[in-house]
C-alpha cells in the first residue's frame, strides 16, 4: 500500500480509566514530543471524579507550531473498556487504533476504515512484573514504548524524560526503561515501523516552555508582590492556590528564622475568601484569590463592596462550563458578562484576559498594578483549558527595573506635609482616583471609616441625592482612567483593509490564529484583533470602526462578548457577527473556519 | 446624619500615659434610639482603650451591618474603621490581620450578624484562634430591619407583639466555649464596672477574645416579657466573678471584697484579679466554664463575667509560622525573587 507520509502533523488520543497512574505515562510522552523541538499542545479531558471514570489525554503535534485543539483523531491507544465503542468511534477514517490485545477485541468495534493494532499490554505487565499496582502502572509505560516506535518518537529523548520524572526515586528508573522496551520490542517483531503518521526532531520550540497557566499565575502573584491569598477549593483554579503554596515555600522564606513571608490561608468558604482578600489590600497588603464560576458568584456583594468602598483586590477566575455547577472539568468563556457587572446597583470590573501561560504571569503582575492604581476589583478571566492544560507558551521574564506600582497610597511623612484636610474620596488630581491611608500609619491624621453605604469625599455617610452623585459620578470617571491604563490589544494585520475583521480573546486564539491561515490558503485575508482587557482600550475601537463587520469569536452559547462590545461602545448589533463554540472542549480553527466561509459566501465581499 | 462631637476639655480629666484625653477616643453622636445598650457598650470601649493608654491609630474598628455595627463610628473617630457587610466582617479582619500582626483589631457586631448570617464566618475565625477581639452587641432580635426575632432569642422569650418564640435560641458563649475559644465572656451593656476591664482584657489576649454583651433594644424588645429586657436582665443576672484588668506596668490597686480570689496572668505580664464568686469554676478550666454556664441557664439565670480563659493561646500567625515583620511592610526587594530565580524556574518547565 502506497501511503502518505504525514510528518509532524498529528492528534494523539489517549483513553484512560482516571485514577490509574495514566496522567504522567501521558505526560511523559507528549514532553518527549516537545523535547524533540515539535510543538505539542496536550489536553487533559477528564471527570469531576477521582477514580474510575473515563478520561482521555489529547496531543495535538504540529510542526506549524498549531496549539488549538484540532478535531479528527490520527491514533487513538483506546485501554478503557467503558469508552471503547466510543473511542473506536473517534478515530478518523484511515486512522489507527492502539488497544490491549491481552483480550480479544469484540467484533462490535472493529471498523473496516481503521487500522488496528494491538499490543497485550496487561499480557506483558502480568509476565514481567509481579505486583498488581506496578502491572498497572507498567502497563501504561508499555503502551509508551508501543507508541513511540509507531510514531518515531526517539527513545533517548523519552528515557531522559523518565529519568528526571523519577529524580527522586532513582530505583523506579531501570523498571521504567524496561517496561518502556517491552512495548518498543513488540512492536518492533509484530509491526511496519514507523507508520506514515510520524515525528521527526525539527527545531521549532526554541527558547520555550511548557507549562500551565495556573502555575503560571501562581508564579506572577509572588513576583507582584502578593503576600496573602485566600481561597477555597474549585476546579479549575485549586492549582492556583497549591502552586502559590508550592512555590512560597521555595522563595518566600526569611533565611534567618525559616518564617513565612506569606500568609496562606484556605477559607471556609469564597465569600469569606475575598472578604480576607479585602481586608488584607485595606491593611496595605497585596493580596488575592482564585476561584471558578460558582465561586464568583458567591463574591459578589463583596466584589460591589471593593468597587464602592474602593479597596483593591485581584480575582482569578479560571472558568469552567456554567450554568451552576455545569461542567466543573469542561472548558468555557461564559463568565464575561458576570464578571464584567459582578454585583448588584451599577458596577463595573475591571478584566483582563491572557492568552498563554507567559501572559497568565504578565498579566497577572499588571492587574496587581491596576487593582493598586485603580482601587478596584481586577479580574483577570483565564479559563480551563489555559488554566490546567500544558501549553507551549514563550518563557516567564521578570524586568529588574520594573518597580510594583502601588497607587496612590499616602505615608505618614505625606500626611504631615498635607496642606488640606484628607479627604479618602477626594478627587485632588483630575483622574478621579483618590488617596488612600493604611491603618496604624499616623497617630493622628489619615484615619476614617470605609463603608458600602453611601459616603461623602471625607467618607462620612450621606444619603443626600448629591452627595452620592458625586461619588458615583466620579467612579464612572475613574472608569474612563481606567481605559488609558488597560492593557492594549494584540492586534494581527498587514493591511488593515479587510471588510470583515476578526475579534477574539483568551484561549480562542489559539485556533483563530490557526484559522487566519486557513483562510489565507483560500485567498481570504482577515484582519484580526485580541482583545486583552475591559474597559476595551481605544485601538479596540478604532479596530472596529475600520471594519464594516466584525465576527467575534468567543466559547459561551450567547455571545456575551459580543453584547458587552455593543453595551459598551454603542454600536450597531447588525455589524456583528458571532462563531461561538460551547460544547465544553476547546474550540478549532476548523470551527471558525467554517464558519467563516460560511459567513463570506453568503455576504459578497468586494 | 453624623455629627462630629464637640471636643472640650473637663479640667479634672487628665490625659494618660500616652498623653490622650478621654475625648481623643470618642466618635461622632451616636445616631441610635435614645436607651440603646449598644451606646453603652460604645462608651465603655471608650472608657477602656482610654484607661489602658492605647494609641488609637494602633486599634482598626471592623464590623458588619446592623445598629448595632453602625458602632464603631461612635467611638475611637482617631481609628481606621470598616463597616463592612451584613455578616462578614470575620473574613475582613482575618485580612487586616494577616496583613498587619501589630495592630490591634475589634470586630463588632450584632447577634442577626453573628448567629444567622455571619455564623460561618464566626465559627471559623475561632476555629483559627485569629487574634482579635469579637464583641456581640447581643439584643436578641434585629435591630436595624425593626425588630424580627434572631437565633439567639431565647426559647419562650415574649416578643412585643406577644408572639412566644418557639425556636431554641442560640447560646454564642456557649458555643464560643465548645468551639475551644481561647477568651470567653458575658456582659451586660448596663454593667460598665464589668464590662469596662473585660474589654481591657479581651484585648490584651493574644487570640480570639470573645464577649458576648447583652444589649437591650429599647425599640422593638424592651417589653417586660422579653427575656433581653433591662429589666429581666438586671432580674435575672448572676456573676461569675468580680473583676479587674490589671495592665503590665500597672500596680496592683484593687481591694476584693469577700470570696476566693483568683489572679490571672496573661503573656504580656498583664493580670487579671478576680474574686470569684462560685467555688466550682475556675477560669483556665473550660470544663468547669461550662459546666457552670449551664447550671445558671438551669436556674433561669444570665451568668456573667469571665467564663474561660487560655493563658497558652497561639493565634493564627503563630500557627501559621509567618514572618514577625508586619506582612505590608515588607518591600520589593523582600518579596520579588528577581529574574535569575525565575529563569532556573523555566528550565523546569522545558
Ligand atoms: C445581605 C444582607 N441581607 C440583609 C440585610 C438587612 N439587614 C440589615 S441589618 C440586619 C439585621 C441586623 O441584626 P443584628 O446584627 O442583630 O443588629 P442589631 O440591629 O440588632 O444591632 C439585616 C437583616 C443586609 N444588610 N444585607
Ligand atoms: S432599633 Fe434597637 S438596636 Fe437599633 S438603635 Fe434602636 S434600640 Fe438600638
Ligand atoms: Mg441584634
Amino acid at each position: 500500500m502506497d501511503e502518505e507520509i504525514v510528518v509532524n502533523d498529528l492528534v494523539v488520543r489517549f483513553a484512560n480509566v482516571n485514577g490509574t497512574g495514566s496522567a504522567s505515562a501521558n505526560e511523559m510522552f507528549a514532553k518527549s514530543i516537545f523535547r524533540m523541538g515539535i510543538p505539542v499542545s496536550p489536553k487533559n479531558i477528564f471527570p469531576s471524579n477521582i477514580q474510575g471514570l473515563p478520561t482521555w489525554y489529547e496531543v495535538r503535534i504540529s510542526g506549524k507550531g498549531y496549539l488549538g485543539r484540532r478535531a479528527g483523531i490520527d491514533l487513538l491507544v483506546g485501554i478503557n473498556p467503558q469508552s471503547l465503542a466510543r473511542d473506536v468511534k473517534s478515530v478518523k477514517p484511515g486512522g489507527y487504533f492502539v488497544y490491549d490485545s491481552s483480550k480479544k477485541l469484540y467484533d462490535e468495534y472493529i471498523r473496516e476504515d481503521v487500522n488496528y493494532i494491538g499490543i497485550p499490554m496487561i499480557a506483558l505487565a502480568m509476565e514481567h512484573y509481579p505486583n498488581p499496582r506496578l502491572q498497572q502502572l507498567f502497563k501504561n509505560i508499555i503502551y509508551v514504548g508501543a507508541v513511540a516506535t509507531l510514531l518515531n518518537v526517539d527513545l533517548d529523548v523519552i528515557k531522559e524524560v523518565i529519568a528526571e520524572q523519577f529524580e527522586k526515586k532513582p530505583k523506579l528508573i531501570p523498571p521504567n526503561y524496561n517496561a518502556l522496551q517491552l512495548g518498543v520490542d513488540y512492536v518492533k517483531e509484530h509491526y511496519t515501523y514507523p507508520l506514515p503518521i510520524r515525528v521527526e526532531k525539527m527545531d521549532a520550540v526554541g527558547d520555550a516552555i511548557i507549562v500551565d497557566g495556573n502555575t503560571a499565575c501562581a508564579l506572577g502573584a509572588i513576583y507582584a508582590g502578593a503576600t496573602v491569598m485566600a481561597w477555597y477549593p474549585i476546579t479549575p483554579s485549586t492549582s492556583i492556590a497549591k502552586a502559590f503554596e508550592t512555590y512560597c515555600k521555595k522563595l518566600r522564606i526569611d533565611e534567618e528564622t525559616g518564617k513565612k513571608k506569606y500568609a496562606f490561608v484556605q477559607a471556609e468558604d469564597e465569600l469569606a475568601a475575598i472578604g480576607m482578600v479585602i481586608g488584607a489590600t485595606w491593611n496595605g497588603a497585596r493580596a488575592f484569590t482564585a476561584t471558578s464560576g460558582p465561586g464568583v458568584s458567591l463574591m459578589n456583594e463583596f466584589i460591589g463592596l471593593s468597587y464602592f468602598a474602593e479597596i483593591p483586590v485581584v480575582l482569578i477566575n479560571v472558568e469552567r462550563g456554567g450554568p451552576s455547577t455545569g461542567m466543573p472539568t469542561r472548558t468555557q468563556q461564559a463568565d464575561i458578562i458576570s464578571s464584567a457587572y459582578a454585583s448588584h446597583g451599577d458596577t463595573k470590573h475591571v478584566l483582563v484576559f491572557p492568552s498563554t501561560p507567559a501572559e497568565c504571569f504578565d498579566l497577572t503582575v499588571v492587574a496587581f498594578d491596576l487593582a493598586d492604581r485603580l482601587q478596584t476589583t481586577v479580574m483577570l478571566i483565564s479559563d480551563l483549558d489555559l488554566g490546567m492544560n500544558n501549553h507551549m507558551s514563550a518563557p516567564f521574564a521578570w524586568d529588574e527595573n520594573r518597580k510594583y506600582d502601588l497607587g496612590k497610597v499616602l505615608s505618614a511623612e505625606d500626611l504631615d506635609n498635607l496642606k488640606t484636610e484628607f479627604g479618602r474620596y477626594n478627587d485632588v488630581d483630575g483622574d478621579a482616583i483618590p488617596y488612600r491611608t493604611i491603618p496604624g500609619t499616623h497617630p493622628t491624621k489619615g484615619s476614617f471609616f470605609t463603608r458600602g453605604t453611601s459616603h461623602d469625599e471625607f467618607a462620612k455617610y450621606s444619603e443626600l441625592g448629591e452627595v452620592y452623585l458625586r461619588n458615583v459620578d466620579r467612579l464612572a470617571a475613574k472608569w474612563e482612567t481606567a481605559k488609558s491604563l488597560v492593557p492594549k490589544p494584540e492586534v494581527y494585520q498587514e493591511k488593515n483593509t479587510s471588510e470583515y475583521g476578526m475579534l477574539f480573546f483568551g484561549t480562542t486564539a489559539y485556533a483563530a490564529i490557526e484559522a487566519m491561515d486557513l483562510l489565507k490558503e483560500n485567498g481570504i485575508d482577515i484582519d484580526s484583533i485580541r482583545v486583552r482587557s475591559f474597559p476595551f482600550h481605544k485601538d479596540v475601537e478604532d479596530f472596529i470602526a475600520a471594519h464594516a463587520k466584525i465576527i467575534v469569536v468567543e466559547q459561551n452559547r450567547d455571545a456575551q462578548f459580543r453584547s458587552l462590545l455593543i453595551n459598551e461602545l454603542n454600536l450597531d448589533p447588525k455589524r456583528f457577527l458571532s462563531v461561538l463554540n460551547y460544547d465544553g472542549t476547546p474550540i478549532t480553527a476548523h470551527t471558525i473556519h467554517a464558519k467563516i466561509n460560511q459567513v463570506l459566501n453568503l455576504v459578497p465581499v468586494n | 446624619m453624623s455629627y462630629v462631637k464637640p471636643k472640650f476639655h473637663h479640667p479634672s480629666l487628665k490625659p494618660n500615659k500616652v498623653g490622650y484625653n478621654k475625648a481623643d477616643y470618642e466618635g461622632v453622636i451616636s445616631t441610635l434610639c435614645a436607651g440603646c445598650g449598644h451606646d453603652s457598650i460604645s462608651g465603655a470601649i471608650v472608657q477602656a482603650c482610654y484607661e489602658i493608654s492605647l494609641e488609637p491609630h494602633r486599634l482598626a474598628k471592623l464590623s458588619g451591618i446592623g445598629c448595632s455595627s453602625k458602632t464603631p463610628t461612635y467611638f475611637l473617630s482617631n481609628s481606621h474603621g470598616f463597616n463592612s457587610v451584613h455578616g462578614r466582617m470575620p473574613s475582613i479582619t482575618t485580612g487586616a490581620n494577616m496583613a498587619n500582626r501589630d495592630l490591634i483589631y475589634l470586630g463588632v457586631s450584632g447577634d442577626g450578624d453573628t448567629a444567622s448570617i455571619g455564623m460561618g464566618q464566626f465559627v471559623h475565625a475561632i476555629r483559627r484562634n485569629l487574634n482579635m477581639v469579637y464583641i456581640v452587641m447581643n439584643n436578641g432580635c434585629y435591630g436595624l430591619t425593626k425588630g424580627q426575632d434572631s437565633a439567639t432569642a431565647d426559647f419562650g422569650s415574649i416578643s412585643k407583639a406577644g408572639e412566644s418564640n418557639p425556636y431554641q435560641g442560640i447560646d454564642l458563649a456557649g458555643l464560643a466555649l465548645e468551639l475551644n475559644a481561647t477568651f470567653v465572656g458575658r456582659s451586660f451593656s448596663g454593667d460598665k464596672n464589668q464590662l469596662v476591664p473585660m474589654i481591657k482584657a479581651a484585648m490584651a489576649h493574644p487570640g480570639f477574645a470573645f464577649l458576648d454583651v447583652i444589649s437591650p433594644c429599647v425599640t422593638f424588645n424592651n417589653n417586660k416579657t422579653s427575656t433581653r429586657s433591662y429589666s429581666h436582665v438586671r432580674a435575672h443576672i448572676e456573676s461569675t466573678s468580680i473583676f479587674d484588668f490589671v495592665p503590665e506596668q500597672d500596680e496592683i490597686r484593687v481591694d476584693y471584697p469577700e470570696g476566693k480570689s483568683a489572679e490571672v496572668e496573661l503573656f504580656d505580664g498583664s493580670k487579671i484579679h478576680l474574686s470569684k464568686l462560685a467555688p466550682d469554676w475556675n477560669p483556665t478550666d473550660r470544663f468547669s466554664a461550662v459546666n457552670r454556664l449551664h447550671e445558671a441557664k438551669s436556674r433561669g439565670q444570665i451568668l456573667t463575667g469571665l467564663y474561660y480563659i487560655n493563658t497558652e493561646s497561639k493565634d493564627l500567625h503563630e500557627m501559621m509560622n509567618t514572618v514577625d515583620t508586619p506582612l505590608n511592610t515588607l518591600q520589593q526587594k523582600d518579596l520579588c525573587p528577581g529574574n535569575s530565580k525565575l529563569q532556573s524556574i523555566n528550565k523546569t518547565f522545558r
